[in-house]
């Protein structure tokens, strides 16, 4: 099972400044636990008292995952998912 | 530094008074590692609001396609600020999530939609670290390409 997973450049840090890694899980969150695993820190970045950060974005597939379940989100052999974060302020 | 060139300059101008009173918000692409501010993409405030602003988050997946399928990244990332000063705010300071770009910052307090002068500045914003730098204006871009 493989997972392409694209890294913004403000976490590739966490990446050895690659692009993209990939990984395994069947759900969004194990996902994120597999990463957490190879790439050690990235998972504070992205989740906030266990839940997806406000300002960070991640798409399976090209669909934000806030629509398709949040961390529960299914993942299958072959998905790509995008980490993207909000360009916001105030 | 920040170079930036006549049309790209007066067309952030105008899309900050034209959104006036929201703040305004969009980069300007140009090549990897280039530096060069040369395609400017304006961008909905997804939040509509006068105190805040968001890219939408479809059109942030799309625009980031866009860009790395012409291996191109933001070398500026603009908006505006409708009633206080072209200096980043805590929320701006906090969120800013491209050390490599050039944070624009446009404030239309004194005139709104209308014509007259505004506040266009630019900062580095790195690990919550803000350094304004100079803004220069320029009738084109070089086109000596790979010379900063």
């Amino acid at each position: 099972m493989a997972i392409e997973v694209r890294i913004p450049t403000i976490l590739r840090t966490y990446t050895g400044g690659e692009k993209a890694v990939s990984g395994d899980g069947d759900s969004l969150s194990a996902l994120i636990d597999n990463l957490e695993a190879s790439h050690p820190g990235i998972k504070e970045r992205l989740l906030d008292n266990g839940d997806l950060r406000r300002f960070v974005n991640v798409y399976i597939n090209d669909e934000d995952v806030r629509f398709i379940g949040g961390l529960g989100a299914e993942l299958k052999d072959g998905d790509q998912v995008v980490v993207l974060p909000a360009v916001a302020g105030g | 530094m920040l170079t930036i060139d006549r049309a790209t300059y007066d067309g952030i101008v105008a899309h900050a008074k034209r959104d006036h009173p929201d703040e305004a918000c969009g980069i300007v692409a140009g090549p990897e590692g280039s530096d060069r501010p040369e395609r400017l993409v304006e961008m909905v405030n997804a939040a509509g609001s006068p105190t805040f602003y968001e890219f939408d988050s479809t059109e942030l997946l799309d625009l980031y396609k866009q860009l790395w399928a012409a291996d191109e990244e933001p070398v500026v990332v603009y908006h505006s600020h409708t009633a206080t000063e072209a200096y980043p705010s805590r929320t701006d300071i906090g969120l800013a999530s491209e050390p490599g770009a050039h944070y624009v910052l446009v404030s239309t307090r004194e005139h709104g939609n209308n014509d007259g002068p505004v506040e266009f500045r630019s900062y580095r914003i790195i690990d919550g670290e803000v350094t304004e730098e100079e803004v220069v204006v320029v009738p084109e871009l070089s086109t000596n390409q790979g010379v900063s």
